[in-house]
Parts: C-alpha cells; sequence; structure tokens
C-alpha cells in the first residue's frame, strides 16, 4: 500500500520539517569539521615541531597527541562524514528529489537529529572531564579501551566516548529507517525504482547499511561498557597484568571479538560515507555534460554491489590481528571484488566525461576533483587488500594517506559539489562561480599535496599514532627520522589546505552580504527537486538526465510529455 | 617485473630489505605501486583529453566497448595480482616454522618489548602474569619453580643469527600490541590471551627497528627495540654468553 504523498496533507511545524533537520544536521557536521580541522592542524605542527607550543596551552604531550587523533577521527568519521552527506544532503534534497513533501517519519526524524547533536556535545564533553580525551583511536581497541589503568583519558574521556557512539548509533539508525521508509513508501507518481536519480539509490543503500552496521556497533559497545563497568570479560582475557596490576575476569574472551564487531560496522561505515558522494557524481557530471548517465542500470547495480560487498570485507583491517591466515585469504578475495564495480562507476564517469565539453561550473569541476580523488584513493585499496603487502603496509601512513584521500577528500569534495550544486535550493541564492573556482583549485592541490607524500612516509615505515618521529634511541630513531623533511611538506600543505577554505567561507559570506537571488532552474537540471513549485501533485514522466543530442534542450523529470516528445525510460 | 634496483627503493622510500621472504615482498609491491600510477595518470590523461576535445555528440557506443570489456580487463589485472600476492602469502603464513627453526617468545607490555630464548636445555620455563616484575628483573613473570625456566634467558635486545630460520611466539600481558620490523617486511600483532606464532629468516647482518605498530598508550611511539642480526659465529658466542649470566644470576638468586 502506497501512502500518498500530498500537498493538501497537514504540514508539521517547521521544527520538524526536513528541511529544518537537514540544516541542523549540517549545523552539526559543520561544527564537527571545523573543531576536527584545528585539532588536525594541531597534531601535524606537533609531528613536524614537535619543541612547537600550542597558544593557551604549551607544547603537546604523547597522551595528548593521541587525544587529538582519537577526536579528530571521531568527529570527521561519525559527525562529518556520516552526518552531512548522508542525513543533511539527506533531509534537504532527497523529499523533493522523489517528489515527496516530507519525510516519512518528521518526528522521529527531529528526534534522530536532536540525539545526534547530544551524542556530539557529549562528545566534546570528553576534553573537560579528569584525565582528558580518550586516547585509543576512533577503533577504540580493548583492552586499551576497558580500564583507566591503560592510560589518560581511558577512564571518565573513554566513558564519554562511549556514551557519544552509543547515542550516534541510535540516532543514524533512527535516521536510516525513516530514509528508507520515505524511499520506499514516500515516491510520487511514476517514480519507479528504475526512474530514482543515483542519488536516491545511494541514499538508500547506505541507510541499508546504516541500519545494519550501527545496531551491530551499539552492541558492541554495550559490550565494552560492560566489560569497563560490570565486571564481564567479552572482550579480555581471564587474567591481564595493566600498569603494574593484576587484573582479574569472570569470563574468559578475546580482543578480537571486538576488531569483529568493531569492523563489521567500521567498513560499511566508510561506504556510508562515500556512497552519497559517488551518486551526486554521477548526476552532476550527467548534468553538466549534458548526456545521460553511461549504463544507468549497471550504476544502480553497482551502487547496490558496493554496498552488500562493503558487509563482508571487514577481516581486510584484520590480517596482522591474529586471524587463522585462511581467513586473510578469504577476506583478501572478497575486498579485491570490491574494485570491479568500483572500477565500474569511474569507467561510466569517464564515458560521460568523454568528448562532451560539459560545462565547467563549479560544482561540476568538484565532482571532476571527487573522480580523482576517488580513483587517487581506490587504487591504492587493492594494494592494501592483498594480505601479503599488508603485512608490510598495515598501520603506516600509507594507509592514512589512503583512506584521507578516497575517503576524507572524496567525501568533502562530495560535499563541497552538493553546496555548490544545491545551494539555490538550500538558500534561494546562488553562490560566486569565480571564487568558488578559486576555492577548487586550491583544495584539490592542497588536498594532493598533503595526502600523496604520506604514502611514501608510510612505504618509509612511518608507522601511525605515533605522537613523536624526532629524539627516539636507536635504530628507529634513524628510521622515524628520516621522514622528518616529508613531515614538514605535509604539515605546511595541510596548513595551505587549510587557508584554501578562506574562499569558501568568503562565497558564503558574500551570499549574505551580496545575495544573488535566483530560485529558478539554475542549472537546467532534470531532477524533481528544480522542479517550480506548482499547486499540481509532482509527478514523474520519466527518467532523469533526458537531454537533445546538442545537450542544449532536456526533458525534466516533472514536465509532462507533449504528444511529439519521447515518452521517457 | 621491476627488479630491485637502489633507484627505484628510492623512489617509492622502501628501506632495505633485510628478510629472506621480503624480495619476493617488495617486487610485488613495486609492481602494484607502478601499476597503480600509471593508472592514475592514465585517468587523468584521459579526464583532461576528453574535457578539452571538441564535443561529439553521443554514439550509439555499445556497453561492451566501454563498460564490460575493460571491466573484464581490470579484473584479470587484479585477479592476477591478488594470484600472486596469495601464492607468497601462502608460502609465508600457511605453514608453520621448521621443526629446526630457532625458538624465541616475544613480549609486549606498555611500553616495552621482551626476548625470551629457552636456554641450553632448549624448553621454555613457566611463566605467570603474576610473578610480572619489571622493577625485580622478571618482566615476562618467570616462575622460580619451574626448572625448565632456570636457563632461560630474557633480553631487551631480539638478536638473531643471519640465514636462520626463526619462530617467534608473540604475546602481549596488558593491551595489543604490534610487532613490527619494517626491514625484515615483517608485522603482527601480540594479542593479550593467545599467542601468535610468526616465521621468518632474516638474510642481511645489521641492526634493525623494531617498532609497535598499534597504538598502545601514551608511550606508543617509544615502544621501542632493537634488533641485532649477526653472523652465526657470533650469534653463538652472544648465546653462550648470556646463557652463563643467565646461570650466575639463577645461582646467585637461589633458584
Amino acid at each position: 500500500m502506497k501512502m500518498q504523498p500530498t500537498r493538501a496533507k497537514p504540514e508539521h511545524s517547521r521544527i520538524t520539517h526536513h528541511r529544518t533537520v537537514g540544516f541542523g544536521y549540517l549545523a552539526i557536521s559543520l561544527s564537527a569539521v571545523a573543531a576536527g580541522t584545528v585539532l588536525s592542524l594541531a597534531m601535524r605542527l606537533h609531528l613536524a615541531w614537535p619543541g612547537w607550543s600550542l597558544p593557551l596551552h604549551g607544547p603537546i604531550l604523547p597522551e595528548e597527541y593521541l587525544a587529538l587523533v582519537t577526536m579528530h577521527g571521531t568527529l570527521m568519521l561519525f559527525f562529518v562524514l556520516t552526518v552531512a552527506p548522508q542525513n543533511g544532503f539527506g533531509n534537504l534534497i532527497l523529499p523533493a528529489q522523489i517528489g515527496a513533501s516530507r519525510m516519512a517519519f518528521p518526528r522521529l526524524n527531529l528526534l534522530s537529529m536532536a540525539v545526534t547533536a547530544v551524542a556530539l556535545f557529549v562528545l566534546f564533553s570528553a576534553f573537560i572531564v579528569p584525565g582528558g580525551a580518550p586516547i585509543s583511536g576512533w577503533t577504540a581497541y580493548p583492552p586499551l579501551s576497558t580500564s583507566s589503568l591503560a592510560g589518560p583519558g581511558q577512564g571518565w574521556g573513554m566513558d564519554a566516548w562511549l556514551a557519544s557512539i552509543a547515542l550516534f548509533s541510535i540516532g543514524s539508525t533512527l535516521a536510516a529507517v525513516n530514509t528508507l521508509t520515505t524511499i520506499v513508501k514516500l515516491r510520487c507518481d511514476g517514480m519507479t525504482w528504475e526512474r530514482l536519480p543515483l542519488t536516491v539509490w545511494s541514499w538508500f543503500t547506505a541507510a541499508l547499511l546504516s541500519v545494519i552496521a550501527f545496531s551491530v556497533l551499539l552492541a558492541a559497545l554495550l559490550l565494552l561498557f560492560c566489560d569497563r563497568h560490570l565486571g564481564t570479560a567479552f572482550f579480555l582475557p581471564h587474567t591481564e597484568w595493566m600498569n603494574g596490576v593484576l587484573r582479574q575476569h569472570g569470563g574468559d574472551g578475546s580482543p578480537l571479538l571486538w576488531l569483529h564487531l568493531f569492523w563489521f560496522f567500521g567498513h560499511p561505515e566508510v561506504y556510508i560515507a562515500i556512497l552519497p558522494g559517488m551518486g551526486l557524481t554521477s548526476m552532476v557530471i550527467a548534468n553538466f555534460a549534458r548526456r545521460r548517465v553511461f549504463a544507468y542500470r549497471l550504476m544502480i547495480a553497482t551502487t547496490l554491489l558496493i554496498g552488500l560487498l562493503g558487509i563482508v570485507v571487514w577481516g581486510h583491517h584484520m590480517f596482522v590481528a591474529g586471524l587463522n591466515p585462511f581467513a586473510g585469504s578469504a577476506f583478501a578475495l572478497s575486498s579485491m571484488a570490491i574494485a570491479i564495480p568500483a572500477t565500474a562507476e569511474v569507467l561510466s564517469w569517464l564515458a560521460m566525461v568523454w568528448r562532451s565539453r560539459p560545462q565547467l561550473t563549479t560544482a561540476m569541476v568538484f565532482a571532476l576533483g571527487f573522480v580523482s580523488l576517488f580513483v587517487a584513493g581506490g587504487l591504492t585499496g587493492p594494494i592494501l587488500a592483498q594480505p601479503v603487502l599488508d603485512e608490510y603496509l598495515h598501520n603506516t601512513f600509507f594507509v592514512v594517506g589512503h583512506f584521507h584521500l578516497i575517503m576524507a577528500m572524496a567525501g568533502v569534495f562530495g560535499l563541497f559539489c552538493a553546496t555548490y550544486y544545491w545551494f539555490p535550493l538550500m538558500f534561494g541564492r546562488a553562490l560566486s562561480e569565480r571564487i568558488g573556482k578559486v576555492h577548487f583549485w586550491g583544495t584539490i592541490v592542497f588536498a594532493y599535496s598533503t595526502f600523496l607524500p604520506m604514502h611514501f612516509t608510510g612505504l618509509a615505515g612511518e608507522p601511525r599514532h605515533y605522537a613523536q618521529l624526532t629524539g627516539i634511541p636507536g635504530p628507529t630513531g634513524t628510521l622515524l627520522a628520516a621522514t622528518m623533511p616529508l613531515q614538514r611538506h605535509i604539515t605546511v600543505s595541510a596548513l595551505c589546505l587549510g587557508l584554501a577554505q578562506l574562499p569558501f567561507l568568503l562565497n558564503l559570506l558574500l551570499s549574505v552580504l551580496r545575495p544573488v537571488r535566483t530560485t529558478k532552474n539554475l542549472w537546467n537540471a532534470t531532477t524533481m527537486e528544480w522542479a517550480p513549485k506548482t499547486d499540481k501533485l509532482p509527478a514523474a514522466y520519466r527518467g532523469p538526465c533526458h537531454y537533445s543530442q546538442d545537450g542544449n534542450e532536456f526533458a525534466p523529470q516533472w514536465e509532462e510529455p507533449s504528444s511529439t516528445a519521447d515518452g521517457g525510460a | 617485473m621491476q627488479q630491485s634496483s637502489a633507484g627505484v627503493s628510492y623512489f617509492w622510500h622502501l628501506p632495505a630489505n633485510a628478510s629472506a621472504h621480503g624480495l619476493a615482498l617488495d617486487n610485488h609491491l613495486k609492481l602494484n605501486l607502478w601499476i597503480a600510477f600509471s593508472l592514475l595518470a592514465l585517468l587523468h590523461v584521459l579526464l583532461m583529453v576528453g574535457l578539452i576535445a571538441r564535443r561529439r555528440a553521443i554514439r550509439p557506443v555499445h556497453k561492451l566497448t566501454l563498460e564490460y570489456i575493460p571491466l573484464i580487463a581490470f579484473t584479470a589485472l587484479f585477479g592476477t595480482l591478488a594470484f600472486q600476492a596469495q601464492r607468497l602469502w601462502a608460502l609465508e603464513r600457511y605453514t608453520g616454522a621448521d621443526p629446526g627453526a630457532m625458538q624465541v617468545e616475544v613480549t609486549g607490555m606498555q611500553f616495552a618489548w621482551y626476548f625470551r630464548y629457552p636456554g641450553a636445555d632448549g624448553t621454555f620455563g613457566n611463566t605467570s602474569l603474576s610473578l610480572i616484575a619489571p622493577g625485580e628483573g622478571n618482566p615476562v613473570g618467570l616462575d622460580p619453580k619451574d626448572s625448565y625456566g632456570r636457563d632461560d634467558i630474557v633480553s631487551s635486545q631480539l638478536v638473531l643469527p643471519a640465514d636462520h630460520e626463526v619462530d617467534l611466539a608473540l604475546r602481549a600481558v596488558d593491551v595489543i600490541h604490534g610487532f613490527a620490523i619494517p626491514e625484515l617486511r615483517l608485522k603482527q600483532n601480540a594479542v593479550p590471551g593467545q599467542a601468535v606464532h610468526v616465521h621468518f629468516t632474516p638474510t642481511a647482518p645489521g641492526t634493525y627497528a623494531i617498532l609497535c605498530t598499534q597504538v598502545c598508550g601514551s608511550g606508543h611511539y617509544r615502544m621501542q627495540a632493537t634488533l641485532r642480526v649477526l653472523s652465526q659465529a657470533e650469534f653463538d658466542a652472544w648465546l653462550s654468553a648470556e646463557e652463563r649470566k643467565a646461570h650466575d644470576a639463577a645461582v646467585g638468586a637461589g633458584r
């Protein structure tokens, strides 16, 4: 049975409106990305110049460095890359794109956003609790994460982290249920599954993954809480000797169980972060190249396939964790397999761009930048998926470079693409294209300049999570000190990458001070969110991306076919 | 394809390899890196040319040409790489060490590595977590009542003979630690509550870095040790000297 999406339906109050919730999510992400960026720059400055003293604070201690790493990763992965593409833009754009006037459960929607906001406050509170923020990284491996004996920040700070991520899991699961229900139930007349834009397909796939992944994470967090406070030993062996204290537990568990549960969540999580960007890139390239998305049904299939495979590859994070080596071979196979649907997506993007003379708007160049970064970061994926190579590369900066290119930078380029593309719909005004281009070039140049050299320091042997690379005795000191020239280059590039965001802020500011108002279909787009407001019920008459051969004419999804025009997909 | 020439290693910043399995690993790694590098370059060439070239109307190209044939080519390429990687992984990890391999136990704790040799009797003595006392010279918790343990050698340096296979048993007493020797192309986590075995053969005498590669607490960055690979004769001399010291210490302590 299909719920009837009608404009006549009584509007919910403004605070449960999906746009309000969407902006709320974006505000959460903006505060998280600002904080996370500052933390990363402090880390980089400390690594390159260990004597550097943080203003109003002093030199950064080793445990403070690890707290910065942990909070940076947690903020960026959860509160930026999961929240903004999936729930921020999901709420702002998704209903209109399927011809609906609202999300399926408006009050639940507001609740999930509020829970996520509380989660962010709880996470920030880790900075001010006794002992400070946790030091065990965003992966929180036990036993390090199970006891305050293991180090500063592992007491109150770790509890705050646990509470925050548990709340976040609840919020994300609820939001995903809402997204799925909206897509399944509220599509307007004529919006068949095949006519859904690829953005909707990727939100749909990411929401499916969210439901599966975050519910498992929530369970794992509860078990970890029990290990910390209720004397259980799900993730702990029977006896441990920690920091001079002999600890005995009732049970006899294994830290490897946490690794399995965490990465069962963790790998789908990174696809939740990147899938919306992939869908948007497809649609934006098609829009400005004035071409149909190449191999549309194959693109739908690959989106779903990437999601499906994403559930069965978690073991590639554990090649050297102490698994049976046969398990390594199995996870290597499933991980390598992801290269195939991912390659299919890239081929489709290339085919669309090829000799299309696209209109190089800022949104378009960010989509092309997404392709570039996605491939640059993606090509090292199959390398890390080979257990024998991971034996050398695991937990080095090669991995840090890899996931910052494909997840962080490509993810952020997806977000910028979305911002420039949908800004007229969000605020009724357009961003400056000229400043946008400056923003793009600065960002892509310094993104590469920051994250490509990390592959080299990793190949040279630099491990992750090292609070200091100088002043270490023995051959280790020699090995690490050899990376220092590149470390300084990376830090300077990272600072420039930060500065390269000033044009974006200027652009936002100018849109407030000197607004260029626009409400019309600025990009000649074909998808439903650009349909002019009418009193009629929205209906879709064809699939997206119908353009004439020369690209000058187009048939949007909402336009009723004239007697001579094409009937659509 | 790429033989390990100094110039290529320098380009990829790989430290010199000092293990028997490392050469094949390096060659496979460099092959992978060059392929990734070439494909990245190819993509950007295609993107640039595709953007610059004059617009051409879409011709009814079959999906086969643009999508499926390249996909099959990529599948073959990634399949070949995966196959070779699997072969190397199986050689290295699918079977245990040779029975004649030298036994060394590695213990990780915040923030140090300890190495234990079984001594003249070739048998490790019992240990217990409750007996761990780094301040009293018993960092791995040797049981003084077990006679097998009397000749055990505990060292803060890993000393190994060149060209002799070693079987390491990795243990951790508190949190997960990552045992890594970059120059030996070796990495394996030590997990509390279980012993994980890795085996390898160092080939080039020298001094090498041992790191911790799994974040283990505030001192993670300084949890390092030194590996000394010696010639067989030098190693035998070191071992007998250590055995004498261990024996004297045991006698002195009344064990």
